[in-house]
């Protein structure tokens, strides 16, 4: 099968670092407005991560006040300023769409402990 | 110049500098040799032949007499383009990538994919007939009927019935060459084009 990634690298915008889903992470978005660039973050818990090369995608899911809202970013968004990333969560899945049917204290992910040596 | 042949690779995306994604079609144009020059005064009208890729199996004899007429290697796939006036072509010439410009319009000619025999419904987008209830069975995506009884006492011409379905010539206009590179020989123009990757297509210049 052909892949564009041999005749038009994907161009990286940002150096990710190393998430999954169930972790918290905070997007930082390029918001233009008007000719003023400006940088509007949004934080999250990550609930998937799809596709592959330059179609690749993750989903960040955070709760504003009592709302579920759920934003689908590219890897290769020009948009995308920085990901931070706050919380290694603990999950058993690779997709948390069941979060959405879940609220309050039962959607709350579980951090990572680290190891006991 | 009008077109070019080129050669489908699939599809992709590309990501524009304000963060809008734009569906590609990947399309391999050559390069692209002019074969032979078509004119007015020795055939009647004006044209140029190109011919894509090089065969290197199985060349039928005429074809192997012309191109050793010519000096070319023998083409795997050889359309041609008409043309208002023949300019400074000439048969061995290269067309290449560079023919097309970015943001340019060009129409996309090909093959469809083929669908095999299919009901009116997919093909001509019938509606079917009724609904499921009242004991009704096995019409659901019937055509309904054909003509009128006694008279005319036949179907008219051009009724339209179940039957094969695509790989017909279609031709796609107004379609967007969002990037040209050159190093590949490669377009990509926005959105779909007709036929399956590693069909052969023309890229019209309007």
């Amino acid at each position: 099968m052909f892949s564009l990634e041999n005749i038009l690298p994907a161009q990286q915008t940002v150096d990710y670092p190393n998430f999954k889903a169930g972790d918290h992470v905070r997007v930082h978005v390029r918001v233009i407005e008007g000719d003023k660039e400006r940088i509007q973050p949004f934080e999250g818990d990550v609930i998937s991560i799809r596709g592959s090369k330059e179609s690749k995608t993750f989903t960040v899911r955070k709760m504003s006040s009592g709302i579920g809202v759920e934003r689908i970013f590219p890897f290769f968004s020009p948009k995308i300023a920085k990901v931070e990333l706050l919380k290694e969560g603990f999950v058993r899945r690779a997709k948390l769409y069941y979060l959405r049917n879940l609220s309050g204290k039962a959607a709350k992910i579980k951090t990572k402990t680290t190891s006991k040596a | 110049m009008p077109g070019l042949i080129g050669k489908k690779l699939g599809m992709s995306r590309i990501y524009t500098e304000d963060g809008n994604i734009v569906p590609v079609t990947v399309i391999e144009v050559g390069p692209c040799k002019v074969l032979q020059v078509r004119t007015i005064e020795k055939h009647g009208y004006n044209a140029v032949q190109l011919g894509f890729g090089v065969k290197a199996k199985r060349v039928r004899k005429p074809d192997a007499g012309l191109y050793k007429k010519l000096n070319l290697e023998p083409a795997v796939v050889v359309r041609e383009f008409r043309l208002d006036e023949v300019g400074e072509l000439k048969s061995g010439d290269e067309l290449k990538a560079d023919f097309f410009t970015e943001g340019e319009k060009i129409k996309v000619r090909g093959m469809s994919k083929g669908k095999g025999f299919q009901g009116v419904m997919r093909r001509h987008g019938f509606g079917g007939v009724g609904g499921t209830t009242h004991g009704q069975s096995d019409r659901l995506r019937a055509p309904g009927s054909i003509g009128a009884s006694s008279y005319p006492s036949r179907v008219f011409r051009g009724q339209r019935m179940a039957g094969r379905t695509g790989n017909d010539k279609v031709t796609i206009a107004n379609l967007k060459v969002m990037k040209v590179i050159l190093d590949k020989n490669v377009v990509l123009v926005k959105g779909a084009i007709p036929g399956a990757v590693n069909s052969y297509v023309e890229l019209i210049k309007k």
